[in-house]
């Protein structure tokens, strides 16, 4: 396990991950990730399905709980409370509190199919945040400019292609202020031809200095947008470093077999 | 039929294909089969208007008579507060059931197998009587003094024994609807809603509910059907609701057959108009899961008469988003 990119440091990192360990069952999926995004860094983790990447993102906004180690969001640690050496658990209400602060988009989108493209960004802003609908329809409405789908507020779900569903989903995570945006395979469910709109996006959110963890199979994205590349598989980080080195010249054996397959 | 061809051959120069002209299928038992139903249909008509034990002229009598519509009245109240009872247990008895905390999901389960597997009947005889098993209630410490306490049997008339075995009775039905209803929607939408940082309540109320609500309106129209007939159980404990009310004068009058037509006649009434509405709910819970939603029987109605008035294509109202906006 090298970790080879030393832009962050200790402390100020926005996520710092110490041998977190999660199985389901018996099947040990994360076994013992040491990780670090910097502020305003652009993570890129790469890796065959299985390998526990989708799993590590869930757990940093807490969809999973860790069994093992330390996982720290914005120098908070995720999901408890450490009080005069114990662990406490973190009530429903500020695991929330928590999660609102960080985006994340889904593979399979999961827009609200029962509210329009507008209504699904100002739906969390509304309730979660109490702001007023009125300013949060505004700004909304700029979010979905944004994205370049200005036109499209009043559209439900299913009348969107999935390149523009995956772009009001990034609107909605916009919406509410994260610090940190999640990606969970964004482009997997796309058609090839709509992957690029969806990329383009992202590419434009890196661009403002946007701390992003992208779980991807996009290796061009990952060359130009990321600042680190990780390769994990079976549960561990084999291989970490800027996207060319690791692109260009991967270390590990593993990770030269993967790279041959998919690019 | 020959003018698409023709139009084809004048428009371009392409020589126009051979039109298909067959001797359709013939469909001899369609004959048959309508000529039998006709000569029933004639038969029960017939019936109808010379039979005389219908004794049409009773119906007309009775069926806008002060004690028919207070019956009339009666039911529809029944039906409505019984239905809302159990709209309300059965989605509280669905969340309960759905709930990680193994006790409250199992009262929950409890709830469910002892209503359900009763009959709504016994229940309803049950309340009427429960001040045999239950004559005082009391509110106060658990077997610790009383603050207040009354007499059961004044509270418990035949109305409210009504209320209580028919919501009861629902809502152990509804929430098998309900949660059928919930477990129909995605999970990723709950984990959406969760990574926006909703609570489990928000998540379930905003996200869930609304979704699960097509799944479960149908299945409540009909039970909400049902209930409006099922309320004529009511009759055995002495409530005068649309039943009992046709069966007092008919054991003064012996008019029983008109008297059963006149109480037949009200509850497909109510329950016709019962089926439009859901019809339009079930319209309004279908917003997002079609690109458009089909026109109305009523809109269809409307069109066809502009049609037949003026012979040009009309665009029904659809839900399609602006046009100038490209769709990449």
């Amino acid at each position: 396990m090298s970790r080879d990119n030393g832009l962050a440091r200790p402390g100020t990192a926005m996520v710092r991950a110490e041998r977190v360990h999660k199985s389901f069952g018996r099947a040990q999926v994360l076994r013992g990730i040491d990780l670090e995004v910097g502020r305003g860094e652009v993570m890129c983790i790469i890796g065959p399905s299985g390998s526990g990447k989708s799993t590590f993102l869930r757990c940093v906004n807490h969809l999973e709980k860790i069994d093992a180690g330390r996982l720290w969001v914005n120098g908070e640690l995720v999901g408890y409370r450490q009080h005069a050496g114990k662990l406490y658990e973190l009530r429903d209400r500020e695991i929330c509190a928590k999660r609102a602060q960080i985006g994340m988009v889904f593979q399979h989108f999961n827009l609200f199919p029962h509210m329009t493209a507008l209504g699904n960004v100002i739906e969390a802003p509304v309730r979660v945040l109490k702001e007023d609908k009125t300013t949060a329809a505004q700004r909304g409405r700029t979010l979905l400019e944004r994205v370049g789908l200005g036109d499209w507020c009043g559209a439900y779900p299913r009348q969107l292609s999935g390149g523009q569903q995956q772009r009001v989903a990034i609107a909605r995570a916009l919406a509410m202020r994260p610090k940190l945006m999640l990606f969970d395979e964004p482009t997997s469910a796309l058609d090839p031809e709509l992957v690029g709109e969806v990329l383009d996006v992202m590419r434009d959110l890196a661009a403002t200095g946007m701390t992003m963890v992208v779980v991807t199979h996009e290796m061009g994205f990952a060359r130009e947008a990321g600042d680190t590349l990780v390769f994990m598989d079976g549960g561990t980080i084999i291989e970490a470093g800027h996207p060319r080195n690791v692109i260009t010249s991967p270390q590990h054996p593993r990770t030269q077999a993967f790279l041959s397959k998919v690019l | 039929m020959t003018s698409f061809a023709e139009a084809a051959d004048g428009t371009d120069g392409t020589e126009p294909a051979e039109e298909i002209r067959a001797i359709p299928v013939r469909h001899p038992g369609r004959w048959a089969a309508s000529a039998v139903v006709l000569v029933l249909v004639a038969m029960l008509a017939h019936s109808l208007v010379s039979d005389s034990t219908y004794q049409w002229g009773v119906f007309g009598q009775y069926f806008t008579s002060a004690v028919i519509l207070q019956g009339l009245v009666l039911t529809i109240e029944l039906t409505i507060i019984a239905m809302a009872i159990g709209i309300v247990l059965g989605v509280v008895a669905a969340v309960m059931r759905l709930s990680p905390n193994p006790v409250v999901s199992g009262a929950g389960w409890v709830y469910v197998w002892f209503f359900r597997g009763t009959p709504v009947l016994v229940q309803l005889l049950f309340w009427y009587n429960i001040s045999a098993l239950y004559p005082r209630l009391s509110l106060g410490i658990p077997f610790g003094p009383d603050f207040v306490h009354g007499n059961v049997n004044p509270i418990i008339t035949a109305f409210t024994a009504a209320i209580l075995g028919l919501g009861l009775n629902e809502g152990a039905y509804m929430s098998e609807i309900v949660r059928a209803g919930l477990l129909s929607v995605d999970h990723g939408q709950t984990e959406a809603a969760q990574a926006l940082g909703m609570t489990r309540g928000l998540a379930l109320r905003r996200i869930v509910l609304p979704q699960a609500m097509r799944v479960i309106i149908p299945p409540t129209g009909n039970e909400t059907i049902g209930m409006l007939k099922t309320t004529s159980l009511a009759s055995t404990i002495a409530l005068s609701e649309l039943l009992r009310a046709t069966q007092n004068i008919y054991s003064r009058t012996y008019q029983t057959i008109p008297l059963l037509i006149v109480a037949s006649v009200w509850y497909i009434t109510l329950t016709s108009v019962l089926s439009i509405g859901q019809y339009y709910l079930e319209r309004y819970f279908a917003r997002g899961s079609a690109r458009t939603l089909p026109p109305t029987p009523l809109k269809r109605l409307r069109q066809s008469l502009i049609t037949f008035h003026a012979p040009r294509p009309v665009i029904g109202p659809s839900l399609a988003p602006p046009t100038n906006g490209s769709r990449r």
